[in-house]
């Protein structure tokens, strides 16, 4: 087995809400995250892949194809855009680094023939990141997507 | 679903390595440079890794203002610009990287309720680092 990261970049705004808290708890959970006028990030996303070694190609899987998948179903919905308002995962879900892991995750599993989806890992600074593999996920609690 | 949540934080402190246990002899040997008799410092960096479900209420693992605070208070205060010699955990251990990144994970092990610690990993310089995660 061996494993295959691609690494990309893309820019978005976010808020942290939850319409079923009060004001005040909204106010304390998500402290300056909670500004509904948003706040952006420069995100840094890296996706690690894994296969066996395909004997004619010398692959574990396509990079192109990889790239090509990560921009249609990743960066062209969320890079410059406004997470909360734009991208359907999170007209209901909070557009946390945790949540952005998954919603890549949900986005990209079934997209790849080849390989196999090993992590999501989400920069949202360089001091904070989220790694998601897959571990107890469920899609039908994850509503969205394209 | 779960996930791993990692945060980076720095803090510089000086050290030497020495042994007890060896030779004057042995510890030049050993330590090479580290063992000078007056120390030297770093500007370490740890990487604190936790995981955990992620709440429904809050799509987080853990929220990062107790992440933070508890870092700062029991790591951050500890530790920056401090002589790692002279801490209680130091008394008898060489303050290497290994050593240290066990006595973070034990702190965090034991005082941060929020989520699960996972591993704790130590940036010496930009050319070493260190991972711990516990006794398997
Ligand atoms: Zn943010």
């Amino acid at each position: 087995m061996v494993y295959l990261t691609r690494k990309t970049e893309f820019s978005a705004s976010h808020f942290y809400h939850n319409p079923e808290f009060t004001p005040e708890e909204n106010q304390r959970v998500f402290g300056k995250c909670n500004n509904p006028n948003g706040h952006g990030h420069n995100y840094t996303l890296e996706v690690t892949v894994k296969g066996a070694v395909d004997p004619k190609s010398g692959f574990v899987v396509d990079l192109k194809q990889l790239k090509d998948v990560m921009g249609r179903e990743v960066l062209d919905a969320f890079d410059h855009r406004f997470l909360n308002k734009e991208v359907p995962e999170f007209l209901t879900k909070i557009p946390t680094t945790e949540n952005l892991a998954i919603a890549i995750w949900q986005r990209l599993a079934p997209k790849l023939n080849a390989a196999q989806l090993h992590r999501v890992r989400v920069y949202e600074t360089p001091d904070l990141f989220v790694d998601f593999y897959g571990e107890n996920f469920h899609a039908k609690d994850f509503h969205g997507g394209a | 679903m779960k996930a791993h949540l990692t945060r980076r934080y720095m803090f510089s402190a000086s050290h030497r390595l020495h042994s007890d246990k060896l030779s004057a002899e042995e510890n030049r040997a050993t330590y090479g440079k580290c063992n000078n008799p007056y120390g030297h410092g770093h500007n370490y960096t740890v990487e604190i890794t936790v995981s955990g479900p992620v709440d429904e209420q809050t799509g987080m693992v853990c929220n990062l203002v107790d992440l933070d605070g508890f870092v700062r208070s029991e790591i951050l205060e500890r530790y920056d610009h401090q002589n790692l010699n002279l801490l209680r955990e130091f008394a008898k251990e060489v303050p290497t990287t290994e050593n240290l990144c066990i006595a973070i994970y034990e702190i965090v092990t034991r005082g941060f309720r929020h989520a699960h610690l996972e591993k704790v990993r130590i940036e010496e310089t930009m050319m070493n680092s260190f991972e711990y995660r516990g006794e398997e």
